[in-house]
Protein backbone atom coordinates (compact mmCIF):
# COMPACT_ATOMS: atom_id res chain seq x y z
CA UNK A 1 0.00 0.00 0.00
CA UNK A 2 2.31 2.97 -0.98
CA UNK A 3 1.17 6.27 -0.96
CA UNK A 4 0.10 7.74 -3.90
CA UNK A 5 0.24 11.24 -2.48
CA UNK A 6 -3.72 12.08 -4.09
CA UNK A 7 -5.05 12.41 -0.88
CA UNK A 8 -4.62 15.84 -0.49
CA UNK A 9 -6.96 17.15 -2.98
CA UNK A 10 -10.06 15.16 -2.01
CA UNK A 11 -11.03 18.15 0.85
CA UNK A 12 -10.52 20.47 -1.94
CA UNK A 13 -12.75 18.27 -4.44
CA UNK A 14 -15.82 18.46 -1.50
CA UNK A 15 -15.41 21.88 -0.57
CA UNK A 16 -18.18 23.09 -3.10
CA UNK A 17 -20.92 20.25 -1.51
CA UNK A 18 -19.61 21.23 2.00
CA UNK A 19 -20.25 25.13 1.43
CA UNK A 20 -23.85 24.01 -0.21
CA UNK A 21 -24.31 22.35 2.72
CA UNK A 22 -23.18 25.18 5.38
CA UNK A 23 -25.66 27.68 3.02
CA UNK A 24 -28.59 25.75 2.84
CA UNK A 25 -28.24 25.37 7.24
CA UNK A 26 -27.59 29.48 7.14
CA UNK A 27 -30.67 29.64 4.93
CA UNK A 28 -32.65 27.28 7.49
CA UNK A 29 -32.12 29.43 10.37
CA UNK A 30 -32.74 32.89 8.39
CA UNK A 31 -36.12 31.40 7.50
CA UNK A 32 -37.03 30.18 11.15
CA UNK A 33 -36.85 33.71 11.85
CA UNK A 34 -39.63 35.00 9.69
CA UNK A 35 -43.00 34.88 10.30
CA UNK A 36 -44.33 31.38 8.76
CA UNK A 37 -46.79 29.41 10.00
CA UNK A 38 -45.84 26.55 12.03
CA UNK A 39 -46.90 24.01 8.80
CA UNK A 40 -45.66 26.24 6.24
CA UNK A 41 -42.27 26.16 8.01
CA UNK A 42 -41.83 22.47 8.50
CA UNK A 43 -42.59 22.45 4.81
CA UNK A 44 -40.01 24.38 3.82
CA UNK A 45 -37.74 23.24 6.19
CA UNK A 46 -38.18 19.49 5.46
CA UNK A 47 -37.52 20.58 1.78
CA UNK A 48 -34.11 21.60 2.22
CA UNK A 49 -33.35 19.00 4.85
CA UNK A 50 -34.23 16.48 2.39
CA UNK A 51 -31.88 18.87 -0.45
CA UNK A 52 -29.01 18.83 2.12
CA UNK A 53 -29.38 14.61 2.55
CA UNK A 54 -29.06 14.21 -1.02
CA UNK A 55 -26.33 16.29 -1.22
CA UNK A 56 -24.40 14.43 1.41
CA UNK A 57 -25.84 10.82 0.58
CA UNK A 58 -24.72 11.72 -2.77
CA UNK A 59 -21.52 13.06 -2.74
CA UNK A 60 -20.32 12.54 0.71
CA UNK A 61 -21.24 8.77 0.94
CA UNK A 62 -20.28 8.43 -2.82
CA UNK A 63 -23.26 6.72 -3.39
CA UNK A 64 -22.99 8.84 -7.12
CA UNK A 65 -20.27 6.93 -8.02
CA UNK A 66 -21.03 3.54 -6.15
CA UNK A 67 -21.85 0.88 -8.46
CA UNK A 68 -25.28 0.09 -9.91
CA UNK A 69 -25.47 -3.23 -7.62
CA UNK A 70 -25.46 -1.43 -4.81
CA UNK A 71 -28.38 0.26 -5.54
CA UNK A 72 -30.13 -2.89 -6.52
CA UNK A 73 -29.08 -4.38 -3.51
CA UNK A 74 -30.14 -1.55 -1.50
CA UNK A 75 -33.44 -1.03 -3.08
CA UNK A 76 -35.55 -4.44 -1.97
CA UNK A 77 -34.49 -3.74 1.55
CA UNK A 78 -35.48 -0.19 1.72
CA UNK A 79 -38.63 -1.22 0.06
CA UNK A 80 -39.01 -4.47 2.59
CA UNK A 81 -38.54 -1.65 5.75
CA UNK A 82 -41.44 0.70 4.31
CA UNK A 83 -43.44 -1.86 3.89
CA UNK A 84 -43.01 -2.96 7.42
CA UNK A 85 -43.70 0.52 8.50
CA UNK A 86 -46.90 0.77 6.75
CA UNK A 87 -47.98 -1.62 9.21
CA UNK A 88 -47.63 1.06 11.60
CA UNK A 89 -48.86 4.58 9.36
CA UNK A 90 -52.76 2.87 9.44
CA UNK A 91 -52.12 3.68 13.36
CA UNK A 92 -51.24 6.83 12.66
CA UNK A 93 -53.81 8.07 10.73
CA UNK A 94 -56.38 6.39 12.85
CA UNK A 95 -54.94 9.10 15.45
CA UNK A 96 -55.19 12.12 13.44
CA UNK A 97 -58.91 11.31 14.15
CA UNK A 98 -58.29 10.71 17.15
CA UNK A 99 -60.25 7.60 17.81
CA UNK A 100 -60.16 4.80 19.69
CA UNK A 101 -58.53 1.53 19.67
CA UNK A 102 -60.47 -0.73 17.75
CA UNK A 103 -62.56 -3.96 19.97
CA UNK B 1 -5.46 -0.48 -1.46
CA UNK B 2 -9.23 -0.80 -1.83
CA UNK B 3 -11.31 -3.91 -0.98
CA UNK B 4 -11.48 -4.47 -4.05
CA UNK B 5 -7.60 -4.08 -5.27
CA UNK B 6 -6.95 -6.35 -2.33
CA UNK B 7 -9.63 -8.79 -3.91
CA UNK B 8 -7.53 -8.80 -7.23
CA UNK B 9 -3.91 -8.59 -5.84
CA UNK B 10 -4.25 -10.47 -2.35
CA UNK B 11 -4.59 -14.00 -3.41
CA UNK B 12 -1.42 -15.93 -3.72
CA UNK B 13 -0.04 -13.26 -6.35
CA UNK B 14 -2.88 -14.53 -9.08
CA UNK B 15 -4.62 -11.30 -10.98
CA UNK B 16 -8.09 -11.71 -10.41
CA UNK B 17 -10.78 -9.55 -12.44
CA UNK B 18 -12.99 -7.58 -9.73
CA UNK B 19 -16.39 -8.74 -10.40
CA UNK B 20 -18.56 -5.47 -11.93
CA UNK B 21 -21.20 -6.86 -9.43
CA UNK B 22 -19.34 -7.56 -6.35
CA UNK B 23 -19.99 -5.19 -3.17
CA UNK B 24 -17.64 -5.90 -0.06
CA UNK B 25 -20.00 -7.39 2.33
CA UNK B 26 -18.86 -5.22 5.19
CA UNK B 27 -19.88 -2.14 3.26
CA UNK B 28 -23.58 -3.72 2.18
CA UNK B 29 -23.99 -4.77 5.83
CA UNK B 30 -23.27 -0.97 6.75
CA UNK B 31 -25.83 0.53 4.36
CA UNK B 32 -28.43 -2.00 5.62
CA UNK B 33 -27.53 -0.61 9.08
CA UNK B 34 -28.34 2.72 7.89
CA UNK B 35 -31.32 1.96 5.88
CA UNK B 36 -33.37 0.51 9.03
CA UNK B 37 -31.66 3.43 11.82
CA UNK B 38 -32.94 6.08 9.06
CA UNK B 39 -36.14 4.47 9.46
CA UNK B 40 -35.89 4.57 13.32
CA UNK B 41 -35.32 7.97 12.73
CA UNK B 42 -37.72 8.66 10.24
CA UNK B 43 -40.66 6.96 12.41
CA UNK B 44 -39.63 8.98 15.49
CA UNK B 45 -39.25 11.97 14.09
CA UNK B 46 -42.50 11.75 11.72
CA UNK B 47 -44.31 11.07 15.61
CA UNK B 48 -42.28 14.30 16.56
CA UNK B 49 -43.72 16.35 13.68
CA UNK B 50 -47.55 14.73 14.18
CA UNK B 51 -47.47 16.13 18.00
CA UNK B 52 -46.08 19.12 17.44
CA UNK B 53 -48.10 20.88 14.71
CA UNK B 54 -51.39 18.84 16.44
CA UNK B 55 -50.22 20.20 19.79
CA UNK B 56 -52.02 23.98 20.10
CA UNK B 57 -49.44 24.93 23.44
CA UNK B 58 -46.09 23.97 22.60
CA UNK B 59 -42.72 24.46 24.09
CA UNK B 60 -41.16 27.39 22.31
CA UNK B 61 -37.93 27.50 25.14
CA UNK B 62 -35.04 28.40 22.37
CA UNK B 63 -33.80 31.55 22.33
CA UNK B 64 -31.50 32.99 20.80
CA UNK B 65 -28.58 31.70 22.78
CA UNK B 66 -29.72 28.59 22.41
CA UNK B 67 -29.89 28.81 18.36
CA UNK B 68 -26.17 30.37 18.27
CA UNK B 69 -25.35 26.88 19.89
CA UNK B 70 -27.08 24.86 17.16
CA UNK B 71 -25.80 26.87 14.52
CA UNK B 72 -22.26 26.15 15.78
CA UNK B 73 -23.10 22.11 16.54
CA UNK B 74 -24.71 22.46 13.20
CA UNK B 75 -20.93 23.83 11.40
CA UNK B 76 -19.06 21.53 14.03
CA UNK B 77 -20.51 18.55 12.52
CA UNK B 78 -20.36 19.22 8.73
CA UNK B 79 -17.17 19.94 9.02
CA UNK B 80 -16.35 16.71 10.55
CA UNK B 81 -17.92 14.55 7.47
CA UNK B 82 -15.16 16.84 5.41
CA UNK B 83 -12.77 15.50 7.34
CA UNK B 84 -13.79 11.90 7.57
CA UNK B 85 -13.71 12.07 3.47
CA UNK B 86 -9.95 13.35 4.16
CA UNK B 87 -9.20 10.38 6.14
CA UNK B 88 -11.29 7.79 3.81
CA UNK B 89 -9.33 9.21 0.76
CA UNK B 90 -5.92 9.53 2.48
CA UNK B 91 -6.23 5.49 3.60
CA UNK B 92 -7.20 4.70 -0.15
CA UNK B 93 -4.14 6.54 -0.98
CA UNK B 94 -1.86 4.66 1.85
CA UNK B 95 -1.02 7.14 3.87
CA UNK B 96 -1.46 6.15 6.94
CA UNK B 97 -0.42 9.08 9.16
CA UNK B 98 -2.65 11.51 7.11
CA UNK B 99 -5.51 9.25 7.67
CA UNK B 100 -5.08 9.07 11.14
CA UNK B 101 -4.21 12.57 11.27
CA UNK B 102 -7.55 13.21 9.96
CA UNK B 103 -9.66 10.48 11.77
CA UNK B 104 -8.64 12.30 15.06
CA UNK B 105 -9.99 15.63 13.44
CA UNK B 106 -12.94 14.22 13.25
CA UNK B 107 -13.28 12.47 16.35
CA UNK B 108 -12.18 15.89 17.86
CA UNK B 109 -15.07 17.48 15.72
CA UNK B 110 -17.27 14.78 17.40
CA UNK B 111 -16.25 15.59 21.08
CA UNK B 112 -17.17 18.93 20.55
CA UNK B 113 -20.28 18.46 19.13
CA UNK B 114 -21.16 16.02 22.27
CA UNK B 115 -20.20 19.25 24.68
CA UNK B 116 -22.21 21.54 23.09
CA UNK B 117 -24.75 19.39 22.80
CA UNK B 118 -24.64 18.69 26.73
CA UNK B 119 -23.93 22.05 27.56
CA UNK B 120 -27.94 22.88 25.50
CA UNK B 121 -29.40 19.99 27.51
CA UNK B 122 -27.87 22.07 30.97
CA UNK B 123 -29.38 25.56 29.86
CA UNK B 124 -32.72 23.67 29.22
CA UNK B 125 -32.48 21.82 32.73
CA UNK B 126 -32.05 24.87 34.05
CA UNK B 127 -35.26 26.45 32.46
CA UNK B 128 -36.91 23.54 33.68
CA UNK B 129 -37.13 21.29 30.76
CA UNK B 130 -36.72 17.84 31.69
CA UNK B 131 -37.52 14.42 30.69
CA UNK B 132 -40.72 14.29 32.77
CA UNK B 133 -41.89 17.52 31.90
CA UNK B 134 -44.49 17.19 29.22
CA UNK B 135 -44.57 15.91 25.79
CA UNK B 136 -42.01 18.38 24.76
CA UNK B 137 -39.08 17.53 27.18
CA UNK B 138 -40.35 13.26 26.12
CA UNK B 139 -39.35 14.39 22.46
CA UNK B 140 -36.87 16.71 22.45
CA UNK B 141 -34.21 14.48 25.16
CA UNK B 142 -35.56 11.19 23.34
CA UNK B 143 -34.66 12.51 19.71
CA UNK B 144 -31.34 14.32 20.49
CA UNK B 145 -30.59 11.60 23.21
CA UNK B 146 -31.00 8.69 20.16
CA UNK B 147 -28.97 11.70 18.18
CA UNK B 148 -26.10 12.39 20.93
CA UNK B 149 -25.77 7.98 21.65
CA UNK B 150 -24.95 7.85 17.48
CA UNK B 151 -22.26 10.84 18.21
CA UNK B 152 -20.60 8.87 20.78
CA UNK B 153 -21.19 5.54 19.81
CA UNK B 154 -18.87 6.82 16.69
CA UNK B 155 -16.41 8.91 18.02
CA UNK B 156 -15.87 5.62 19.96
CA UNK B 157 -15.89 3.36 17.01
CA UNK B 158 -13.47 5.80 15.31
CA UNK B 159 -10.98 5.79 18.05
CA UNK B 160 -10.92 1.83 17.78
CA UNK B 161 -10.66 2.04 14.07
CA UNK B 162 -7.97 4.70 13.99
CA UNK B 163 -5.88 2.95 16.46
CA UNK B 164 -6.42 -0.74 14.90
CA UNK B 165 -5.26 0.97 11.14
CA UNK B 166 -2.09 2.59 12.28
CA UNK B 167 -1.19 -0.63 13.83
CA UNK B 168 -2.04 -2.66 10.82
CA UNK B 169 -4.85 -4.54 11.45
CA UNK B 170 -7.49 -2.97 9.83
CA UNK B 171 -7.90 -2.26 6.19
CA UNK B 172 -8.76 1.00 4.60
CA UNK B 173 -11.95 -0.64 3.79
CA UNK B 174 -12.81 -0.41 7.50
CA UNK B 175 -12.22 3.52 7.47
CA UNK B 176 -14.50 3.79 4.90
CA UNK B 177 -17.37 2.18 6.47
CA UNK B 178 -16.70 3.64 9.63
CA UNK B 179 -16.62 6.81 7.45
CA UNK B 180 -20.35 5.93 6.24
CA UNK B 181 -21.84 5.72 9.75
CA UNK B 182 -20.23 9.10 10.43
CA UNK B 183 -21.96 10.95 7.07
CA UNK B 184 -25.21 9.00 7.85
CA UNK B 185 -24.97 10.74 11.47
CA UNK B 186 -24.55 14.02 9.93
CA UNK B 187 -27.64 13.25 7.77
CA UNK B 188 -29.52 13.06 10.58
CA UNK B 189 -28.50 16.23 12.29
CA UNK B 190 -29.88 17.75 9.19
CA UNK B 191 -33.43 16.50 9.94
CA UNK B 192 -33.35 17.06 13.68
CA UNK B 193 -31.82 20.87 13.73
CA UNK B 194 -35.34 22.42 11.79
CA UNK B 195 -37.92 20.15 13.26
CA UNK B 196 -36.52 19.94 16.65
CA UNK B 197 -34.54 23.30 17.34
CA UNK B 198 -35.85 26.08 14.59
CA UNK B 199 -39.70 24.88 14.75
CA UNK B 200 -39.20 25.81 18.40
CA UNK B 201 -37.83 29.05 18.63
CA UNK B 202 -39.08 31.34 21.43
CA UNK B 203 -40.28 34.60 20.02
Amino acid sequence: MAASGKSGNVIANYLPVYFVLLAIAGIEFFLAYQNFSTVGLVGMLLFLAICSAALGLLYFMHLAHEKRSLFFSLIPATIFVLLMMNMIWSDSIRLLHMRPFAH
Amino acid sequence: MSESEMAMHGHGGALMEESPYSIPSRKLTMWLFIISDAVTFGAILFAYGYLRVATPDWQTPFKFASIINVAIMTFVLITSSLTMLGAVDASKAGDKPKAFRFLASTMVLGLIFAGLHIREWFGLFDAGIKLSSGLFGQTFFSITGLHLLHVVTGVVALAVVARKYSSGSLTPGHVETIGLYWHFVDLVWMFVVPLVYLTNIAR
